[in-house]
């Protein structure tokens, strides 16, 4: 029974690789398209399957399984093995990572019906490669094939944000991606040396038991893990390294939900997770987690409230949300942070794909375009709250324990700045997630609603008419009056929504009632002053009034609302300079390198040869005197020649 | 009689060939102290051929007569062809080469 799990997780690790590799040898298949589309989609699917089985298997199995093969073999012993090592957590990883890929590739067969053939096998072979890296990532038992996993996943991730290559922005935005996480993707890879030369292995559970006997000498440890950390902060998108994932928004909606919500972003809270040990042994680094995670949710959420492009709203949610992980984990309770992950997974890859409903059948991303929408398709709408509920943290929905189960933490930990941090951003998520579910599904279009104020002689608001200015630009005008033709999404799209939206409120009632496998973990950690509850929910609570008294009744004005926040907002429109000053430190070191380049090639390159030149030159001229033309001259010399030949004949030999 | 007044005789003309090469300006002179070096090198052959007692010496002044003359023949027609393009052939007009 025990070595079956291992299989089954092999099985489910294996079959998205062998999709890949028939799509990507097996070209004329590929060029298919839609054929394509359902194999890769089917062997996800067994993926799940078998994932699933595997769980089953190992939550109630008493010894993770260890089943590796060796590699990289020297004399002795194999420095590092590759296989997979399965137990609970991976597991659990394996199935979420799973579901969403095998829902997302179901949906994307909707979505991407007007892709043309060849470049829907591209978008699948790319999707089934990604979800064999990043269950290669989950069920690594060692931290080398964890990294190479890593920068898979990497890989896969700029590949799909520029699966629409043709559009400058989103290669660019694909190398942004790419260059950021690489920049943490170094200090991980740093770390992952200098972890083996102080413990000589790269096995986790070698390590985890190194770890537990005291065996691990602490000097050093902490930048060890600080280095771990710098790989999971880029990939993670914590503060300052969040700003590839707004702009990773470029690529398709499927993929923001998969790739840059549900799971490639959560593999930096996985790692920490994975290796929480370690980190438990380096307090002082743990204490830089928890702190810049606070700070990192607390800055997304304000951005957040100030988008209006429904997916960039989104986007900096799951920035903010992963903030809330990893101060869970910088607090010591990974577990927390970790249960966090999961329904994230859940009920964000919900939102994303709701997002990607409406913005399916609007044609647009920006929310002054939207309005209204809940007549038109009552479906997403009804899924898209239940989103937004778990993500605001209400009792019964998804992600309302696994937030609990972090503010409380947090609380214990005694970290009192990030616990007030994150009650404030619990309080700002529900607000600009409303703000969302207001301005997208009831009301009228702001853009037809300031068409009609224009003409009703009115002045319209600088931020609608701003935003209308805007889109005039990126949409056809023919895409604004669509707004009332908008329709519910084909089946392929609503099935994956209503599943995972029965997945958040099945796990959502179940750890609200504590029931099943919450019942033991509520149990075990129950730290939580009473107070703590009834607060985040109340703050939740008042976060949504905000958003319906501002976007719903109209009864706050949202230009007041704006203003009372002026500067903050002013900043936050301006993303807090944070790209501006990662352009300039970038273009200063840039520009001033080469500028010491090129004065280098200028003056000191071209100098020399240049001085060499002009001597010869000037020599030459010199010279040109003795050169008359004369016969008689040459015969001279040739006389004088003989002459100091004899002379020399002579007197040395 | 020795060796040696041959000897002085030979060196004696060649440098008065050598002094009218290096002097004389115009074209047909300077052949002429050529022809002059080259005929003091074969009363250098001769003489030695006959004080060494070799064969060799006499067929080598044979040889330096002919190529004297062939290049006696050829520097006369290339100072014909220089006066019908110059118009001069002083030498120290003829300084094409200057650099």
């Amino acid at each position: 029974m025990m070595a079956n799990s291992g299989a089954l997780a092999l099985i489910a690790w294996l079959l998205p690789i062998f999709s890949f590799l028939v799509l990507a040898i097996v070209f004329p298949f590929r060029r298919l398209g839609r054929p394509a589309a359902w194999f890769s989609t089917l062997c996800a699917a067994g993926a799940f399957a078998s994932a699933v089985l595997a769980w089953r298997i190992q939550s109630v199995a008493a010894h993770p399984v260890h089943l590796v093969w060796p590699w990289l073999p020297t004399a002795g012993k194999t420095i590092a093995d590759v296989g997979v090592l399965v137990d609970a957590q991976s597991t659990i990883m394996l199935c979420l990572v799973s579901l969403v890929a095998f829902l997302v590739q179901f949906y994307s067969v909707g979505y991407l019906h007007d892709e043309p053939a060849p470049a829907l096998g591209r978008y699948y072979a790319y999707q089934s490669l990604f979800a064999f890296s990043m269950m290669g990532l989950a069920l690594a038992p060692n931290l080398l094939q964890l990294f190479m996993c890593w920068e898979l996943v990497g890989l896969c991730s700029y590949l799909l944000i520029g699966f629409w290559y043709q559009r400058p922005s989103a290669a660019r935005a694909a190398v942004k991606a790419f260059w950021i996480t690489k920049a943490g993707d170094v200090g991980m890879l740093v770390g992952i040396v200098m972890l083996y030369r102080l413990a000589g292995t790269f096995d986790i559970t070698e390590l985890h038991s190194m770890a537990a006997s005291n065996a691990l000498p602490l000097a050093g440890l902490s930048i060890i893990t600080f280095c771990l950390y710098l790989g999971a902060m880029g990939k993670s998108a914590q503060f300052p390294f969040h700003v590839w994932l707004p702009d990773a928004m470029e690529g398709p909606t499927p993929v923001s939900a998969l790739i840059h919500a549900a799971t490639m972003v959560t593999a930096g809270v996985y790692l920490l997770v994975r290796t929480d040990w370690l980190f438990a042994l380096t307090p002082n680094v743990l204490l830089i987690v928890a702190w810049i995670g606070a700070f990192t949710a607390l800055l997304a959420a304000v951005l957040a409230c100030v988008q209006d492009d429904i997916k960039r709203v989104l986007a900096y949610s799951t920035v903010s949300q992963l903030g809330y992980m990893m101060t869970a984990i910088g607090a010591g309770v990974a577990s927390a942070g970790f249960l966090h992950l999961l329904t994230h997974g859940l009920f964000k890859a919900l939102l994303f794909l709701g997002a990607g409903a409406v913005i399916h059948a609007v044609g647009s991303n920006d929310l002054p375009n939207m309005g209204g929408l809940a007549r038109r398709m009552p479906q997403t709408a009804l899924v898209f709250i239940i989103g937004t509920l778990s993500l605001a943290g209400i009792p019964i929905f998804g992600g309302y324990v696994s937030k609990e189960e972090i503010l409380g933490a947090v609380w214990g930990a005694h970290l009192t700045g990030p616990f007030l941090l994150l009650m404030l951003v619990a309080g700002l998520t529900a607000f600009y997630m409303f703000r969302v579910v207001f301005l997208a599904f009831f009301g009228t279009p702001a853009r037809v609603a300031a068409v009609a104020h224009a003409g009703a002689g009115h002045t319209t608001p600088p931020r609608v008419a701003h935003a209308a200015l805007h889109n005039e630009a990126v949409v056809e005008g023919a895409h604004v009056n669509e707004t009332p033709h908008a329709h519910e999404p084909p089946a392929t799209m609503l099935l994956p929504l209503w599943v995972l939206a029965v997945g958040t409120m099945v796990v959502g009632v179940m750890s609200t009632f504590h029931l099943g496998g919450f019942a033991a973990a509520e149990a075990a950690g129950e730290t939580a002053p009473g107070w703590l509850t009834p607060t985040a929910v109340g703050v939740a609570l008042a976060g949504i009034a905000l958003a319906w008294a501002t976007y719903q009744m109209r009864a706050v004005n949202p230009e007041s609302l704006a203003n009372a926040f002026g500067p903050i907002r002013s900043a936050a429109l301006r993303k807090f300079w944070i790209d501006d000053i990662f352009e300039g430190i970038y273009s200063f070191v840039l520009l001033g390198f080469s500028r010491i380049v090129g004065w280098i090639d200028r003056y000191l390159v071209d100098g020399v040869l240049n001085l060499l030149s002009d001597w010869t030159v000037q020599a030459g001229d010199e010279l040109r005197g003795i050169q008359t033309g004369k016969p008689q001259d040459y015969v001279y010399g040739i006389g004088a020649g003989v002459l100091v030949l004899i002379l020399l004949m002579r007197l040395v030999f | 009689m020795g060796l040696e007044p041959y000897l002085f005789l030979s060196a004696t003309v060649f440098c008065i060939g050598l002094f009218g090469v290096m002097t004389r300006r115009n074209t047909i002179g300077i052949l002429l102290g050529i022809e002059l070096m080259m005929n003091a090198v074969n009363i250098n052959l001769v003489a030695f051929a006959r004080y060494t007692a070799m064969a060799a010496g006499f067929v080598f002044t044979v040889f330096t007569i002919c190529i004297t003359v062939t290049e006696a023949a050829l520097g006369l027609a290339i100072v014909i062809l220089l006066f019908r393009v110059r118009r001069t052939v002083m030498a120290d007009h003829l300084d094409l080469l200057k650099g």
